[in-house]
């Protein structure tokens, strides 16, 4: 059992929670996610690690409210606990000092991205954050990304904070100028990935994303979490969670994670009334 | 074939005992008794329900059964089985009614016999030499070894159940990875001897593919449930949601956490696919998803969480034991065609007979000298349909089985929503990668001595991870071997 420590709301469909879990805590790195199940008959889920404290023995975890166990998780309180949580999963980051690094995060996937570019901040690299919303207040973590930040360049569909743009434009920018980053990482929705890996591409900048697709057990044997990439099968669990960018087919991918879209929707419309939450449509 | 009721099989054979007793029956006589047939739910029923489809023996049949075994002195079904259980003995104190001496002489060479006696090949282990089957010249009118077995089994589970005694603490400990039937045999053995024993397994249950993967119709998940609550009666502990690899490295069991000695049983699962168009669509699972999705997250009940998608129209790629658990469990779930792809004959298939045999009773469509070789989509990337080609047999290959050639400009197309892969499965990587030192032959599986200990000292394995992908009672028999030179390392020190 694995209690949950502090639980914040940090915008209208995004949580926070810390969780007891000394072991995962220990062992993780940058990259890495767990895979939690709520009860017996609860789907198993993975959520990427998004911080960690192995001296408490905590882990943090930032998710959204998508689908049902999401929501149910959202209902938990300090206190209750998470009866599976098993991990570090997937293959760590892998870090190393090369210069410029731009971490583009969109969405909640800012909460994968600030492990990864705490990493590369605490490597020597000069830090670069893009930060995209879809408005002000679905921002998260912007505190914790500009106190690690070199730069920090924030944008909103509706232009209600930062840019009113899409974050590839200054991803775009930041290529074009005379001293163009060494690396880049993207992680959000994956068309704004595929949009970033297709910006990059021209100047062949490295540019790594992490997906986060269906997945059961998490090691390997299921395959419901693969992927092409550079035409061959590959797995996020083990092979993943990050791939060059350039590489993958985000077409198949986004097909793929489109499968239970629709009973998604159905559970985030009954769950959203069963939990009163803000935003319910 | 003929599906007698099993009251009406109980009776007949009741009769068949009374005209038998008391009689000193001669091999000729033996040879004359009819194979018992074993009862099972009627297919139209079953390809309705997940409940176990074979039913067992009722004890008179059972005991009818074993008469028929001649005793011969070669015993030959001694050598055909992998753990070489004294078969004739068990048998011959079923004949005799003494059901809890035949359990209690196989549990001396197998520790899962409920278990075994429904998953195993014994058509092409121990039945498959029977001299009755021989003289019969019908390997199926051999003594159904398995399903006494079964019996005898199932007749110790509806007794009190005791768990084996154990030795007083000896202070040492041992990790098993994974919770499959080498690790649950390595586990009783070793925890017999008075070592502290614990089960790591990854998923959120134990059992392993006894519990993911094979399903709930063939294998009842409570018999599975109560040989691990056998061990944790005697005193195995079991740490669910626990990856060695991951959560903790292979090294640091021994140099952190104090293990002395630790037994890797982590199966082969990797899926295989077909490295065809069109595989990424949707409506295309490997058999491993498609099996947890329905065993372990229970997705055909309406309480899971975890979707399953409704199939109607289904082909399964392969013609192994997982590609028949796959095809009938779509059936179950409602699939109203249900086809085997294979691209050899059924003569090759490696799947169980029996399994073949109840996969056509519930209406699964063998297409055999077939192999997909495109997934055909729609615009939103669900499955409609399977591009094959037609094969004929050639000459043998290095398996020895007749390499299946395609037939130019053989292909055709079918209507589907959805395909399923079951052609096997990798070596998992999970632990290779993360364990410096150890060795794996060119398919990633992991090599042992004939003491079963890999190429680091202390660190023993067995199972899928080392055989590839074999049968529970090879796992079993190699977890036995690494669990005896386990206890006398420790035995040792």
């Amino acid at each position: 059992m694995h209690r949950i420590m502090r639980k914040q709301q940090l915008s209208a469909e995004v949580f926070r929670l810390e969780v007891a879990a000394p072991e995962i805590a220990r062992e993780r790195q940058p990259g890495q996610f767990v895979i939690l199940q709520l009860h017996d008959y609860s789907e198993r889920i993975p959520l990427t690690i998004a911080d960690a404290d192995a001296a408490a023995g905590t882990i943090t975890l930032i998710f959204q409210t998508v689908g049902r166990t999401t929501h149910l998780l959202a209902d938990l309180a300090e206190g209750e606990a998470i009866p599976h949580l098993v991990g570090p999963l997937g293959q760590p980051t892998h870090i190393e000092q090369v210069g410029t690094v731009v971490c583009v995060g969109g969405g909640i996937g800012v909460a994968p991205l600030h492990p990864i570019a705490q990493g590369f901040k605490q490597a020597g690299n000069r830090l670069v954050v893009i930060m995209g919303a879809r408005s002000k207040d679905l921002l998260i973590l912007e505190d914790e990304m500009r106190a690690m930040a070199d730069e920090l360049v924030i944008c909103t569909d509706d232009g209600s904070y930062g840019r009113q743009d899409l974050v590839t434009a200054p991803l775009l920018e930041y290529c074009q100028a005379a001293e163009p980053p060494a690396a880049v990482v993207a992680i959000g929705p994956p068309v704004m990935m595929k949009f970033c890996a297709q910006t990059t591409r021209p100047f062949a900048i490295p540019t790594t994303v992490s997906l986060n697709t269906i997945m059961i057990d998490g090691t390997g044997m299921c395959g419901g979490c693969r992927v092409n990439v550079g035409g061959k099968t590959l797995f996020t669990c083990v092979d993943g969670p990050e791939f060059d960018g350039h590489a993958v087919d985000f077409d198949t991918l986004i097909l793929r994670l489109g499968a239970y879209k629709a009973r998604e929707a159905e559970d985030h419309h009954r769950c959203h009334l069963e939990l009163g939450l803000e935003g319910a449509h | 074939m003929s599906h007698a009721s099993p009251a009406d099989l109980a009776a007949a054979a009741r009769a068949q005992l009374e005209s038998l007793q008391g009689r000193g029956l001669k091999p000729k006589d033996r040879m004359a008794i009819p194979a018992q047939e074993m009862p099972q739910q009627d297919p139209d029923e079953r390809s309705a329900n997940f409940a176990e489809v074979a039913l067992g023996y009722s004890p008179e049949q059972a005991q009818v059964e074993a008469m028929r075994c001649l005793q011969c002195r070669t015993a030959p079904c001694v050598e055909g089985c992998p753990v070489r259980i004294d078969i004739p003995g068990f048998v011959a104190a079923v004949a005799e009614g003494r059901f809890q001496d035949g359990i209690d002489i196989i549990k001396r060479n197998s520790l899962l016999p409920a278990i075994c006696g429904r998953v195993c090949p014994q058509e092409t282990q121990c039945q498959a030499p029977c001299t009755v089957g021989k003289a019969l010249k019908d390997v199926d009118q051999a003594v159904s070894i398995g399903r006494l077995e079964r019996f005898v089994a199932d007749f110790e589970r509806q007794q009190k159940p005791h768990a084996p005694a154990v030795a007083p603490a000896t202070g040492k400990r041992v990790a098993v990875v994974g919770s499959g039937p080498a690790s649950l045999v390595v586990a009783a053995d070793v925890r017999r001897e008075g070592h502290e024993v614990t089960i790591l397994e990854a998923f959120h249950k134990p059992g392993g593919v006894m519990i993911y993967g094979i399903p709930e119709f063939r294998l009842p998940k409570a018999i599975v449930e109560e040989e691990i609550r056998t061990l944790i009666d005697m005193g195995v502990t079991i740490r669910c949601d626990y990856v060695v690899g991951r959560t903790r490295k292979l090294h640091d069991l021994i140099d952190q956490d104090g293990y002395d000695a630790v037994f890797v049983g982590t199966g082969a699962g990797l899926p295989v696919f077909m490295n065809i168009e069109g595989e990424h669509l949707v409506g295309v699972f490997s058999a491993n998803e498609y099996l947890t999705r329905v065993n372990l997250m229970k997705a055909y009940d309406d309480r899971a969480d975890t979707p399953i998608m409704r199939s109607r129209r289904v082909a399964v790629l392969g013609g192994g034991n997982v590609a028949m658990d796959a095809a009938r469990t779509a059936r179950r779930l409602g699939a109203e065609s249900v086809r085997i792809i294979y691209r050899r004959t059924e003569q090759e298939m490696p799947a169980r007979v029996e399994e073949v045999a109840h996969a056509k009773e519930e209406g699964i469509e063998f297409c055999l000298l077939q192999n997909a070789s495109r997934v055909l989509g729609d615009e939103y990337g669900c499955v409609t349909g399977l591009e094959c080609l037609r094969y004929q047999l050639g000459e043998p290959d290095d398996s020895g089985r007749r390499r299946p050639v395609e037939i130019p400009d053989s292909a055709f197309t079918i209507d589907l929503d959805t395909v399923i892969v079951a052609i096997g499965n990798n070596s998992n990587p999970l632990i290779t990668q993360t364990t410096p030192g150890i060795d794996t032959n060119r398919w990633g599986n992991i090599t042992i001595d004939d003491d079963g200990q890999t190429s680091i000292d202390g660190i023993y394995a067995g199972g899928d991870i080392v055989l590839g992908a074999a049968t529970v009672i090879l796992a079993m028999g190699q977890g036995r071997r690494a669990a005896a030179a386990i206890n006398r390392r420790l035995a040792g020190g």
